[in-house]
């Protein structure tokens, strides 16, 4: 339960396409990208997930989210866990 | 079957499904990263289109898989010329391009799949060593890269371009070919396999996409 407070409007829109994604590039069931949490670890803590994979998802957010992402955006921090990265892809999306 | 053929470079194998039937498929893979992870479908339609009574050729690029060209050396306008060179030897009537594959297709009737411009594969590669470089503690600027890229030729996602290929990326596009219909990836249906993070096959897909293609070469 800890982690749907941790994301307290786990339900909108940025979340359900972003854990989509994350879905299409992990190759990971519906359940299994369900069950990801705000702390769940990404890059450096998913093996699959390398800098192309990484490179793929950030292309792949943009074009679904209609966003761009600059290059000095993407820092270790963002990419860490999901629950950074959903906070700058909402950051990004509310800038927009 | 493994077959050789001659490209304007050198000599080049191709995987082939070759029974001298009277339609034959020329297929141009996906590049390099994206390569890998769309093999395997690419071979699955091969291989349903066979059953389908249809003969495919799958050339190597010069410079990739078993090439024995080095990458380096070659451009995109070389890769037309291959691509052209291959169309010519294994007489084909028709051709399949799959993503980047599209910027090289001759003017041959023919299915363009899910396709991306030059600038779009640079993007995605350039990204990807910026992120690399990032978590080694370097840091790297697309511009920085590019500008180097230009002038002496850059790696890229393990694939050492020359600097005119990388001058190529930034604009090529695919040729506009009425005679080449476009498959957008939703009509195929599923997620889409050069996203995955590991080489990945889906059935499905390759069962849609060789039926888009048998039921208007049969047709």
């Amino acid at each position: 339960m800890s982690r749907e407070t941790a994301l307290d409007d786990s339900a909108d829109a940025t979340d359900a396409a972003l854990r989509q994604i994350l879905q299409d590039v992990l190759g990971i069931s519906a359940e299994r990208a369900a069950s990801v949490g705000a702390d769940t670890g990404l890059f450096g803590h998913l093996p699959e997930l390398d800098s192309m994979a990484v490179a793929g998802l950030l292309t792949e957010i943009e074009d679904r989210l209609a966003i761009v992402i600059e290059d000095d955006e993407v820092d270790g921090e963002m990419l860490e866990t999901y629950g950074g990265l959903l906070e700058f892809v909402r950051a990004k999306c509310d800038a927009g | 079957m493994i077959a050789g053929w001659t490209s304007p470079s050198g000599e080049e194998f191709a995987l082939t499904f070759d029974r001298d039937r009277t339609k034959r498929v020329l297929v141009l893979p996906a590049w390099f990263d994206e390569s890998n992870k769309v093999r395997r479908l690419t071979v699955e339609v091969m291989r349903r289109l066979d059953g389908a009574g249809v003969d495919t050729i799958l050339p190597d690029l010069p410079g990739c898989n078993e090439s024995e060209i080095p990458l380096e050396t070659q451009t995109i306008a070389s890769w037309r010329a291959a691509a052209q060179a291959a169309a010519d030897e294994f007489s084909a009537t028709h051709v399949l391009a799959i993503r980047a594959g599209a910027i090289l297709a001759p003017d041959l009737p023919g299915w363009r799949y899910a396709t991306v411009n030059g600038s779009q594969v640079l993007r995605a590669m350039l990204r990807a060593r910026t992120i690399a470089a990032r978590e080694a503690g370097r840091e790297e600027t697309r511009d920085g890269l590019l500008e180097t890229g230009r002038r002496e030729g850059l790696e890229l996602a393990g694939y050492r371009l020359g600097a005119e290929m990388i001058g190529e990326l930034e604009t090529a596009e695919p040729t506009d070919l009425p005679q080449q219909r476009k498959i957008a990836h939703a009509d195929i249906g599923g997620a889409a396999l050069w996203l995955r993070a590991e080489p990945d096959h889906d059935a499905a897909q390759a069962d849609a996409l060789a039926a888009i293609l048998s039921m208007e070469l049969l047709a």
